[in-house]
């Protein structure tokens, strides 16, 4: 199903007809039955629906980290799920930013060293790298934990950090998988805060997969993915009400 | 991104201690073996390099240095006859027993040198002096002789004892290298040497000899080959043959060959192991890593950058360690134990292998990681 409601704004992420399969003969699941989305510059999108439905599995093909079946992914015009795996890989590098559920910080860095590191990968040099990345803690209020390792911060400063990293290369399009599951109420509502405040921008769009209803209102538009497929995609009236 | 490898690997400290010490058991386990393998080697050759002559002619049939096969007298003139021998002159070399004054028997070796000459005495004497041993009835002992005949206390400079009823008198203590077999030795000359054995009827054990200068020592053993129709080898030749008969007739060969094929199955099967675990452990990381944007290449070269740093670092202290022991162990004499470069180099030959090996299997697999597993 293709949304149409910002025809006004060019989509930066288009699916069309995708599937993806796991396994071979009868223990073969499809997961992905056929997927039309279209994301738009500008919007946070949130992909929400039951336990196996799919969304992380959208969500990994949308990024180039999972090979699809069949169908296409556009992200910002570039056929991403036809290119070779090393390209793919340069174009995840300079125009997404990640954010998981289990942060996935490397333990042994420092905070300003973790965010630091997508631009190591872009071959910044290391006193650039973290010096950006020092300003990137400062905006996300971290700015008086740069040295600290991830085990001595909180799970919410964790994910500040985790965000942190996925803006401080400025990627056009943000992954956020269940970024609040790992944390409670209080500090999902601020991460969520947060996500809205720096991670929006008119030429960025931002995709978070969640079952956490309690932040559907931080959302522009919400899709629900059940058994495969979008069954609705919903633009968020006000606050909290879909 | 080497930097953010090195945190890696350097960050979690239990798990980098484990690695290094998987690799430096490894690496000491082989060079600790495989020294006092060589030093085995070694003393048995102790016989040849002892005397330290270029070269030996003998017997043709000649297996080793111990098993003494006597030829004619003759042999030294027709040696010194051949063109192109600077010098040659006459060793006995043989079993004897000696009985001490407290009337303790002990096999020993009877060494004979050319008493003009005494070529093939010992470069370093302890005690008392050796051309004293041209006096009558003069013996030298090695240092080996006097520990196992019973110490300083019992037998020095000046004891007496009965080599076949026959007196000998210590004049002096030589240090030699200790002999495989730990046989005392005792110098005497030559001609005193044919007087304290029971007759035979061939006494001469080997001729030494040596090339005249310019000339190409393996040309001169030709020379005397063809020559005499003896056996003639360089020491080295000689040595080399003395040592492949240990290997093959005592059970050294398998033995040692055994404990050190097995110590480098083992450690290197414990470094490549725990190396590749080292990585799976870290998958996940390197899974985030690659959904970031770096590339197989660059996890590939952060992958290397760690198994050598740490294979370097393990090669660097279990030699360390090896070395310690070899010198704590060894400076007594109780212990063969000779390092030696080539051992040392293929060690980290092996080493940096199997370096490349895990590293590499650990590349495969992250060739293969898709990045989606951070997000499971």
């Amino acid at each position: 199903m293709s949304t149409m409601n910002n025809d006004s704004q060019p989509a930066a992420v288009r699916a069309h007809s995708v599937v993806k399969s796991f396994g071979t003969g009868d223990t073969k699941v499809t997961v992905l039955k056929g997927i039309d989305l279209d994301v738009y510059l500008g919007e946070l999108l949130l992909l929400v629906g039951e336990s196996g439905g799919g969304k992380t599995t959208l969500l990994s093909a949308i990024a180039g980290i999972l090979d699809i079946d069949e169908g296409q992914i556009d992200v910002l015009g570039i056929p991403l799920s036809t290119l070779p795996p090393g390209k793919r890989t340069t174009f995840r590098g300079q125009t997404m930013g990640f954010i998981y559920q289990q942060f996935n910080l490397l333990p042994a860095l420092t905070a300003a060293e973790n965010v630091a590191v997508p631009l190591l990968i872009q071959k910044i040099r290391r006193p650039a790298a973290l010096r950006r990345a020092r300003m990137m803690l400062d905006r996300v209020g971290l700015g008086d934990r740069t040295e600290f390792v991830p085990k001595n911060l909180s799970g919410g400063q964790q994910q500040r950090v985790a965000i942190a990293r996925a803006l401080v290369n400025e990627p056009r399009l943000l992954v956020c998988d269940e970024p609040t599951a790992a944390l409670d109420g209080a500090n999902g509502q601020k991460i969520m805060e947060l996500l809205r405040e720096v991670g929006r921008s008119p030429d960025r769009c931002v995709m978070v997969v969640t079952h956490d209803s309690r932040i559907f209102h931080f959302g522009d538009r919400i899709a629900n993915l059940t058994d495969g497929r979008i069954v609705n995609i919903e633009r968020i009236q006000q606050e909290g009400t879909v | 991104m080497n930097y953010v490898a090195l945190k890696m690997l350097f960050g979690d400290r239990a798990k980098y201690l484990m690695l290094l010490c998987g690799l430096t058991f490894a690496v000491m386990l082989i060079v600790q073996q495989g020294s006092i393998f060589w030093g085995l080697m070694m003393w048995s050759q102790a016989s040849i390099t002892n005397l330290n002559v270029p070269i030996w002619v003998t017997d043709p049939g000649i297996t080793q240095v111990d098993e003494v096969k006597p030829i004619a007298d003759t042999a030294v003139d027709r040696v010194r006859s051949v063109d192109g021998v600077e010098w040659a002159v006459p060793l006995y070399k043989g079993l004897l027993r000696a009985r001490l004054a407290n009337g303790e028997y002990h096999q020993i070796t009877l060494t004979g040198l050319e008493s003009a000459t005494l070529i093939g005495r010992p470069a370093e004497v302890l005690e008392g002096r050796f051309e004293d041993i041209l006096q009558p009835d003069s013996v030298v002992l090695d240092q080996w002789a006097v520990e196992r005949m019973g110490g300083p206390t019992v037998v020095k400079v000046g004891t007496v004892f009965e080599l076949n009823d026959k007196l000998a008198r210590v004049v002096a203590i030589a240090k030699t290298q200790k002999s495989f077999t730990n046989i005392p030795v005792v110098y005497t000359t030559y001609e005193r040497a044919i007087r304290y054995v029971p007759h035979e009827r061939r006494t001469l054990s080997y001729v030494l000899a040596k090339a005249k200068d310019g000339l190409s020592v393996e040309d001169v053993i030709q020379r005397i080959q063809t020559q005499t129709g003896l056996g003639a080898f360089t020491a080295e030749e000689f040595g080399w043959k003395t040592m492949l008969w240990v290997l093959k007739n005592t059970g050294i060969g398998i033995n040692f060959g055994t404990t050190i094929l097995l110590g480098f199955i083992v450690g290197m099967a414990i470094a490549g192991q725990t190396f590749y675990l080292f990585t799976v452990e870290n998958l996940r990381q390197f899974g985030a890593l690659k959904a970031m944007g770096a590339s197989t290449l660059t996890l590939a070269r952060m992958i290397l950058l760690q198994a050598f740093t740490v294979g370097l670092t393990g090669y660097g202290v279990g030699i360390g360690l090896a070395t310690v022991f070899g010198s704590l162990t060894a400076s007594g004499g109780s212990l063969p134990f000779v390092e030696t470069w080539q051992l040392l180099l293929l060690v980290l030959v092996a080493l940096l292998t199997i370096c490349i090996v895990s590293a590499t299997v650990s590349i495969v697999k992250l060739a293969r990681l898709e990045p989606a597993i951070v997000f499971r």
